[in-house]
């Protein structure tokens, strides 16, 4: 792939005696949609987050938008700024209002004039649905409307790679569709490159271009989503499926 | 939430759980310990409170002219305070120049409350600051402007008080949180350096560190060179109260859940950033009830400094007292002072508790 905007190599990791990553390779094209799947504690929130280096990974090359990820700081903030994630728990920083989450990134880190900042802010929360909850402080805010402000704080910064780290994991499921609605709409209208770890299948079904399936820190099976689903290949990949999909 | 719908029916709570009586009942009588410590209290307060009344107002005597006059009475002599009050306030300063102190320690004052408001938490806060330190300054020492020379072993009392305490405060909490930043660095230098000035602060009594700067640093400077004994007890003060303080906020610091820090990093902000704008504000929102508490003490505390011969307001209070002529009513002088510096650390404590409401945002779960 001549136009991968994430290369991975060879990427290990440990945590002390614990081997949570074994030889990741993995190539995302630009504009390419993955989902990646598997039982918990197989490493895939970890692998997703080596990619903005909320994670050290110990051996192997990580390189995003020509960048290799090191030690150097620099080089860490300026992948950071390419990079957008979600979390599962939001992470939304609770003394700030709603606007003031979505302006923080813009201001501070690409000196975006204020008023400039605010007018983009309001424009990714109108496309969130959620603009007339701009001056509330996000524990006024529903589970649903958190996250969807969350990921307004990260498109607000431009990011050419959007991380999801089981974006609908800690959300009531009447919230699950409000926040994959949004997430469905960014895959369908901006060709954003995207990363996201999650167990909604129907969300991956209809969005991702690739399906990576990872157990015990492996990348076991990758496929597109019909093949992945209706034909897979490896035993504990059809043992996991038949677990989550009843 | 709160608003009844018309839906549901709204129905009053029984008639046997309102009023004084059921108030009474379930607050004062509700068992028979309860009862008992009711009745104890209430005999507590009749026996206590008209004595004190009798003493502090009815027989209390705040016009006598002499100090004889007063004994006569068997309540309060605040003849002793009215006569006393410019030396307690100001100490030896000047007593013609007295007026210096005074507007000085008004400024001083105002300064403070303005600090209490948020609308100036910006530049202008820097901007009064610097104004009204300047204008005390000229004031406490004069020598330009026509005012006569002070020297500042000649301050005393009140505006002595404040001043060892808003620089106290002032500076120690900054300190104190780059001490607690650096306690929970990364780098092993830093860290090392920090714990080992915490732990060696907080292990030594003030006390002795105010010994230490009168007594023991002047032999250490070289020949000639001497740093004026006023500044050293307000250094030793700083240093002492920031390894506190540094406490209290790592405490702060700890409580901020990781996802917060990783929020701040995956938009790509910088260390200092983070601190400032994210991990600060709610670490020292938390820490508002016992960093206020250290504010208290330190202010208190500045009563220490009377062990190395500085003339703060209770080194006036004692001076005040030894005047042969009104001997007997250290009482009177003490619950003066008393009531000073009350007024001061409730009024801390109160606009604390503001602080805590107005900061509040709805998050606290």
């Amino acid at each position: 792939m001549a136009d991968a905007i994430i290369r991975m190599k060879d990427v290990n990791k440990w945590y002390g005696k614990f081997h949570v990553l074994r030889n990741i390779n993995l190539e995302v094209a630009q504009g390419e949609r993955i989902v990646v799947c598997g039982p918990s504690g197989s490493g895939k929130s970890t692998l997703i987050r080596c990619i903005n280096r909320l994670e050290e990974h110990q051996k192997g090359q990580i390189i995003v938008d020509g960048t290799e990820i090191t030690n150097d700081l620099r080089d860490v903030e300026a992948i950071r700024r390419e990079v957008g994630m979600v979390f599962q728990h939001f992470n939304l920083f609770p003394h700030l209002t709603v606007l003031e989450n979505l302006t923080i990134g813009p201001i501070w880190v690409l000196k975006t004039p204020k008023a400039e900042a605010e007018a983009r802010a309001m424009k990714y929360l109108e496309r969130v649905r959620i603009s007339e909850q701009a001056l509330k402080f996000p524990g006024q805010l529903s589970g649903g409307q958190q996250q969807r402000v969350a990921i307004a704080r990260s498109l607000c910064m431009d990011p050419k790679i959007m991380l999801f780290d089981e974006p609908t994991s800690a959300l009531d499921p009447e919230m699950v569709k409000e926040v994959l609605d949004v997430m469905i709409g960014l895959a369908e209208e901006s060709g954003m490159t995207m990363l996201c770890v999650t167990h909604e299948m129907g969300f991956a079904r209809k969005v991702a271009d690739r399906v990576i399936f990872m157990d015990q820190g492996e990348i076991i099976e990758e496929n597109k989503p019909e093949a992945f689903f209706d034909n897979p290949q490896n035993e504990r990949t059809k043992l996991f499926l038949s677990q989550i999909l009843h | 939430m709160s608003t009844p719908t018309q839906l549901v029916s709204t129905e009053k709570a029984p008639s046997s759980s309102v009023g004084v009586l059921a108030w009474m009942r379930s607050q004062l009588f509700s068992s028979p310990i309860n009862s008992l410590l009711t009745i104890l209290s209430v005999w507590l307060l009749l026996a206590t409170v008209p004595a004190m009344v009798d003493w502090f107002l009815i027989s209390a005597n705040a016009t006598a002219s002499t100090a004889d006059e007063c004994r006569k009475s068997t309540g309060a002599c605040w003849a002793m305070i009215v006569e006393k009050h410019r030396l307690i306030l100001f100490g030896l300063y000047p007593y013609d120049e007295q007026w210096r102190p005074m507007i000085a320690t008004g400024i001083l004052v105002g300064s403070i409350i303005l600090s209490g408001w948020r609308k100036l938490w910006n530049i202008w806060l820097l901007v009064v600051w610097t104004v009204s330190l300047t204008v005390v300054a000229i004031l406490m020492w004069g020598g330009m402007l026509g005012l006569t020379y002070v020297e500042n072993t000649q301050w005393g009392g009140l505006p002595l008080t404040l001043i060892l305490s808003t620089f106290g405060i002032a500076l120690a909490f900054p300190l104190g949180i780059v001490l607690a930043l650096g306690r929970r660095s990364n780098m092993p230098a830093i860290k090392s350096i920090c714990i080992v000035y915490i732990e060696l602060i907080r292990g030594v009594p003030l006390i002795s560190l105010l010994f230490m700067s009168a007594v023991m640093l002047p032999l250490f400077l070289p020949e000639g060179m001497s740093i004026d004994k006023l500044l050293r007890a307000q250094i030793a003060i700083i240093l002492f109260a920031a390894a506190y303080m540094a406490e209290t906020i790592r405490g702060g610091l700890q409580a901020i859940p990781k996802g917060q820090f990783e929020g701040a990093d995956s938009l790509g902000l910088s260390y200092w950033q983070q601190m400032r704008l994210i991990v600060l504000p709610q670490a020292l929102k938390i820490v508002i009830p016992p960093l206020v508490g250290l504010f208290i003490a330190l202010f208190k505390d500045t009563s220490l400094v009377v062990i190395i011969g500085i003339f703060d307001l209770t080194q006036a209070a004692k001076a005040a007292l030894t005047d042969q002529a009104w001997r007997g009513f250290s009482v009177e002088v003490y619950i003066f002072i008393s009531a000073i510096y009350f007024v001061f650390c409730y009024s801390m404590s109160k606009y604390s508790q503001s602080l805590e409401k107005r900061l509040a945002t709805g998050h606290e779960r």
